[in-house]
């Protein structure tokens, strides 16, 4: 459990990918960063579509990406802001995520994009946002980005 | 350093009024407490230590350190973080001259060890009668708590009595879980509460919380102790005392002041302590610098207050509390330096560490603290690496630019009333300190008294919440009401933890819940 002495998971570390067709299909696929054992489940229990296996609530999520529909139930509620929608299409890549800072954001918006260490790896453009009064101030936003930055994007700050 | 926006609360602020500080007149706004009006003017000594005169700024901002004692209004000794402003209110510190904040007598922390060893006043100015006289005036001027009041303070005292199956002592997750489900079986339940909230702990947490869905997860605390609050409102059979604080139990009769005038005597026959936990701190060099605060006081003046504790703060320690208070930091603007923990891996939920981490805080395991450094508030820290054997790596030492600190090292039991109950107690270090022992059903070795949340073991709210049911219920079993359905739904509570305390994370808390049992006629 090395990603417990920095903070953040490693390449190698990541739990496995959506497979490329899946990505580049008509919906969005979750893509889910909780590798640790914690008493947590609200992805599950909010999952219609039964995409989203734990068998007991101290087991990570795992998903099954093929019953996924990209419908961010889970997305609203997770506590750890660990949940990811990724997208491709058209040769352009898209990233949804959880956001609670101010100023909100906006579509067209321009952000600075963030991988998990914290690094400014570029800028994206706000392609949908969630207003946040509609999620108890959690906004959901998705974000157009470089199409082999789906797995590396994981925040954004506006300015 | 008032806040004007948060992207999570909002912070509804009274009508503004003049309080007087040490004389020069200061604005603040009513529901604010004295403490957090007085650190929005830009105030940080709020006292000076008793023996040395080093300055003293507020560290929990919940009652407990003593450390915002001023004396308002002719009274000394107040916990100006527990007292809200009035307009026209008197305020000045103790025990300094002319203040706290330029007091003459903090050379003497500089002196006084060289001329009087510890202990050494006692045996010094012994004689003759009158320098003995005239030296202990001056020592109590210098080193006292504050002066009495030369007159009776005017205030009308009632006194009240009050007979109830269930007295729950304690308004958080715990305390409010355990009345609702007293009461929804039908006992007679009153619930105590110091604060003139419900909530507890919960009130200054705007993060979502972990858990269960059906607990609540995914949902922010600050919501959650409003929906439990509804949820007791439903009931008539409950009464609630805010401000009021239960300062004994007496056999079964539990004793409080409510709004500090009205002497309450509650007749229970069934008790549920669930009075939560104190912070703890850290011993470093300067770790009485105003600007080191623990993490809950620092939560209370920027999520409860919309005050701003600085620009920015350095983290001690990296369990959730450390985590999740980064990153309600960087949620109200304030800059986080770092956080540093001492053991060699992240101590909290690897997604908490994940989300402060992609914003850019650096955090440093296998570092600790060294010391703070300022004249008369934090203007840096030392931090340093850690070896295997816990010691400082020569050289490893680096300054860190902040102007505060955050000790979020721990919570320990607010446990006096247990003691007062004379129920056995035992050092369990998974569970925070001194806890009681206890059967599956929170029954301390006193019968009647029944513990919920952290004053049982420092562990989170869900459990707190899933402790209460257990407390509440059984007490409810126990004297008569609820019959089989409410057995049902026992049985169901203490499956439900069991479950949730199953995992990793859970293992300590069960480990040190084994070294606590105790086994007695539990079966109904
Ligand atoms: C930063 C932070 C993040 C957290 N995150 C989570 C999370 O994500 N999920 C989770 O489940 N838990 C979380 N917790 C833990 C959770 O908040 C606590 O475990 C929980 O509040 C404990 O509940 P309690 O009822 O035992 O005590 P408290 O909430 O502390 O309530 C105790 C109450 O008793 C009152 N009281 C005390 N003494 C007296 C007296 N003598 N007379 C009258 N009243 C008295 C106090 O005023 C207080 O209102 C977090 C805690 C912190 C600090
Ligand atoms: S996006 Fe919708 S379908 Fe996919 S895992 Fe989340 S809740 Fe389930
Ligand atoms: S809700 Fe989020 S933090 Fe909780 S288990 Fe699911 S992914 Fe992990
Ligand atoms: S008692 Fe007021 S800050 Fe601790």
């Amino acid at each position: 459990m090395k990603y417990l002495e920095r903070g953040y998971l490693e390449k190698d570390e990541l739990p496995s990918l959506p497979p490329a067709e899946r990505i580049e299909s008509k919906k969005p696929v979750v893509y889910i960063e909780c590798p640790q054992p914690i008493p947590c489940s609200p992805c599950y229990e909010s999952c219609r579509f039964d995409a989203i296996k734990m068998d007991n609530i101290n087991d990570p999520p795992e998903v099954d990406y093929e019953k996924c529909t990209g419908c961010m139930a889970c997305l609203r509620v997770c506590p750890g802001l660990a949940i990811f929608l990724v997208h491709i299409k058209d040769g352009k890549g898209y990233v949804t995520l959880q956001y609670e800072f101010l100023p909100w954001l906006e579509k067209g918006d321009k952000v600075r994009l963030y991988n998990r260490k914290g690094d400014h790896i570029g800028e994206g453009v706000i392609t949908w946002a969630l207003k946040p009064e509609r999620n108890d101030r959690t906004q959901l936003v998705t974000v157009e980005v470089d199409k082999d930055l789906i797995f590396e994007v994981r925040a954004v700050r506006k300015g | 350093m008032r806040l004007e926006s948060h992207p999570i609360v909002d912070f509804k602020r009274g009508k503004e009024v003049t309080i007087y500080f040490n004389g020069q007149p200061v604005k603040a706004y009513e529901g604010e407490t004295i403490a957090a009006a007085l650190y929005a003017a830009g105030v940080r000594v709020f006292s000076r230590s008793f023996r040395f005169h080093r300055p003293r700024g507020f560290f929990c901002a919940i009652g407990k350190c003593s450390q915002c004692m001023m004396e308002v209004d002719g009274v000394p000794n107040i916990r100006t973080c527990k007292v809200y402003v009035r307009d026209g209110m008197q305020i000045r510190t103790q025990n300094a001259k002319p203040d706290a904040e330029n007091d003459y007598f903090a050379i003497i922390d500089k002196l006084i060890d060289r001329f009087f060893p510890h202990g050494s006043h006692y045996k010094k100015f012994n004689s003759p009668r009158l320098l003995r006289e005239f030296m202990t005036k001056q020592m109590r001027k210098m080193a006292g708590f504050g002066n009495v009041p030369r007159n009776v303070p005017d205030v009308n005292t009632e006194y009240e009595v009050m007979e109830a199956d269930v007295a729950v002592i304690g308004g958080g997750p715990g305390g409010l879980s355990a009345a609702i489900h007293a009461a929804k079986y039908g006992a007679k339940v009153v619930l105590l509460d110091e604060n003139n909230y419900l909530g507890g702990q919960l009130i200054k947490q705007t993060h979502r919380f972990f858990g269960s869905g059906r607990h609540k997860a995914g949902t922010r605390g600050i919501r959650i102790a409003e929906i439990l609050e509804e949820e007791l409102m439903q009931y008539d059979n409950v009464d609630i005392r805010k401000e009021t604080k239960v300062f004994g139990i007496y056999g079964m009769d539990v004793a409080g002041v409510q709004n500090n005038s009205k002497l309450l005597r509650v007749k229970a026959r069934k008790i549920v302590i669930a009075t939560g936990a104190y912070e703890r701190t850290l011993i470093f060099e300067n770790n009485d610098l105003p600007g080191v605060y623990g993490a809950g006081g620092v939560q209370t003046l920027m999520n409860v207050f919309g005050i701003k504790p600085g620009n920015k703060g350095l983290i001690v320690g990296s369990g959730n509390v450390g985590l999740i208070l980064t990153y309600q930091l960087l949620q109200a603007g304030v800059d986080v330096a770092a956080i540093v923990e001492a053991m060699p891996r992240i101590g909290g939920y690897f997604v908490h560490a994940a989300k402060v981490r992609r914003l850019g805080v650096p955090i440093y395991t296998r570092h600790t603290i060294v010391k703070a450094f300022g004249e008369k508030k934090v203007e840096g820290a030392v931090i340093a690496q850690l070896d295997e054997r816990w010691n400082v790596v020569e050289g490893s030492e680096r300054e860190i630019e902040c102007d505060f600190i955050c000790v979020a090292v721990g919570l320990s039991p607010a446990h006096e009333l247990l003691y007062h109950v004379g129920a056995e107690m035992k050092f369990v270090p998974e569970l925070g300190g001194m806890v009681p022992l206890r059967t599956r059903f929170n029954e301390t070795s006193v019968k009647g008294v029944y513990v919920a949340g952290d004053v049982a073991g420092i562990e989170e709210a869900t459990a707190a919440i899933m402790e209460g049911r257990i407390a509440g219920i059984h007490s409810a079993i126990t004297l008569g009401y609820g019959g089989d359905e409410a057995k049902k739904e026992l049985d169901e509570a203490v499956k439900d933890l069991e479950e949730f305390r199953a995992g990793p994370f859970g293992e300590r808390i069960v480990c040190g819940l084994e070294k606590c049992v105790l086994e007695s006629e539990v079966m109904l």
